[in-house]
């Protein structure tokens, strides 16, 4: 599969969404709405819900299944109001002591003028910047387009998992391309480029595993399963501290040179 | 750390550069050329002869292994003479020492990739380690395409440095200049217990031609312009810059290290 293949199948509208995940991996989910700040935001969907009998929070990004759901869930592209309803419920779920799984699922966030005037830069860099001392666990799933701060946005993550055929990447390739070769036409040129695939991720080491699709829901279960029972063994300092290290150190192997260094080690030794 | 040689000279006919030559267009301004370059923010906010660059060394970044990346940052470093997007160091101002970061935009459009999302880390680091407010001189069209996902992760990485730093009882000021966009608006730049803005700086997430292809419609005047930000409540105060370093001057003195101790 060519790496446009996999964006084309990571954004083909037939693919699970979040509410297929809730329906699927959990139960008595209790949905929340609203930022409490003015505005109900449907392109993030979220809530109270129970898995494996244990309460969780769980919320995503949500495009709908019909044109009448698409055009409300502006087609999974949150505005701040959207980011600020999941600050609300990350911060709720702290309080409580839940863990926080989320599903990420968008083209980017919504590059419109409400959303601009509304602060749309710091709704994103609030949710970074308090996501990373979240004192509970938590775990994002990238299920298709990954795409740009506004997937960034919920996915500050202890662990990071992505589907077999979801995409992650700073940009959407048309995007992209627009940028670097002011043309949007070279989108597939772009796709290769930008090292996208789950398998890129997981080779750049940015994510912590690959998630095969064929028997999907059992696949997340168990993901999320074992995800859950290393991270539970951590104090709350323990999980932000895991999770601070692990954005603060994400590209540890370029800014040092480090493994680099160490495959060198392991050269001469073998000498 | 190296030397800085201080060059304090006809400042205020480099402080024209922005106003004079900017219109209200969204767009039109992108493309205006500003003279004033992250040395000239340094000499004009420093204390004469404080300014202390941190001298970092990294490998070449280049993760996508992107055709005719790594050339064309050797060609900007040697025409610049910066090693990347962004000069940090430790400084005074007023005698109150305080660790400094200023974007250079000449250097690829100031966009983020590893190497300036490291040192905005590390001068929070610094920061924390001497116990001295933070100040970053913001400007960026956004994350680093060509070093595509760990541009992205910039964001995460810088974000969770400057809480923590922020968490410690550090003071961080913001300056966005002109324009602060993307990946970097939307992470360390927003992220100030004070924010300050220059005058007709074009801040935002999106750039206004992504949002006019979106809405199909021409961006109203003034739109995302430091004055429209003040309006909405996301910024402090808007400084020109020559009263810059007084305004600073002015904020760390009322931020003593042990506020208490005068009463």
């Amino acid at each position: 599969m060519n790496a446009i293949d996999k964006v084309l199948t990571a954004r083909d509208k037939n693919r699970p969404k979040i509410t297929d995940y809730i329906d699927n991996l959990f139960t008595d989910f209790f949905e929340q709405k609203g930022d409490y700040l003015g505005k109900e935001d449907a392109s993030i969907y979220g809530g109270i819900a129970l898995f494996h009998g244990m309460p969780v929070t769980v919320l995503g990004h949500r495009k709908g299944n019909t044109v009448e759901e698409n055009i409300n869930c502006n087609f999974g592209m949150p505005g701040p109001e959207g980011y600020r309803k999941a600050l609300r419920l990350m911060q709720q779920a702290e309080k409580f002591k839940r863990p926080i799984i989320t599903f990420v699922d968008t083209p980017g966030a919504y590059p419109g003028l409400e959303a601009e005037t509304m602060g749309q830069s710091q709704a994103i860099s609030g949710n970074l910047a308090a996501m990373s001392g979240l004192k509970v666990p938590v775990i994002s799933l990238v299920t298709g387009e990954g795409s740009s701060g506004g997937a960034l946005g919920i996915a500050v993550a202890n662990r990071v998992y992505m589907l077999e055929n979801a995409i992650y990447s700073v940009l959407s390739p048309e995007g992209f391309a627009s940028i670097l070769w002011h043309d949007s036409a070279k989108r597939d040129e772009a796709a290769e480029v930008m090292k996208l695939t789950a398998k890129d991720l997981y080779d750049f080491g940015i994510i912590d595993g690959i998630i095969g699709e064929e028997d999907l829901y059992r696949a997340v279960d168990e993901t999320l399963v074992k995800a859950l029972k290393e991270l539970k063994k951590m104090s709350g300092q323990e999980l932000a501290d895991d999770r601070f290290n692990k954005f603060r150190y994400i590209d540890k192997k370029y800014i040092t040179g480090q493994e680099i260094a160490g495959e060198i080690n392991e050269q001469m030794e073998s000498v | 750390m190296v030397n800085v040689v201080d060059q304090r000279k006809s400042k205020f006919e480099r402080y024209k550069g922005l106003r004079e030559s900017i219109g209200e267009t969204p767009g039109a301004v992108i493309k205006t050329v500003d003279e004033y370059s992250s040395w000239d923010r340094i000499v004009d906010v420093a204390d004469q002869g404080s300014y202390q660059e941190f001298d970092f060394v990294f490998p070449e970044t280049d993760p996508l292994d992107f055709p005719g990346y790594v050339e064309k940052k050797e060609k900007m470093r040697e025409s610049l003479g910066v090693r990347d997007a962004i000069t940090a160091g430790s400084c005074t101002i007023d005698g109150r020492p305080v660790t400094l970061a200023v974007m250079n935009k000449k250097f690829m459009m100031a966009s983020m990739g590893m190497e300036v999302g490291e040192v905005v880390c590390q001068a929070a680091e610094y920061a924390a380690n001497n116990h001295t407010p933070l100040i970053i001189f913001t400007a960026s069209g956004g994350a680093r395409m060509q070093e595509g996902i760990l541009a992205l992760m910039q964001m995460a990485k810088t974000s969770a440095a400057i809480q923590r730093y922020k968490d410690g009882g550090g003071l961080y000021i913001t300056v966005l200049t002109h324009p602060t966009t993307g990946g970097v608006s939307a992470s360390f730049a927003t992220l100030g217990d004070i924010t300050l803005a220059e005058p007709k700086a074009l801040i935002g997430f999106a750039g206004p031609r992504v949002i006019e292809q979106t809405i199909g419609a021409k961006l109203p005047l003034g739109f995302q312009r430091a004055e429209f930000l003040e309006e909405h409540g996301f910024v402090d105060a808007i400084v020109p810059r020559e009263e810059m370093r007084e305004k600073l001057s002015q904020i760390l003195r009322l931020h003593p290290i042990n506020s208490f101790s005068s009463i």
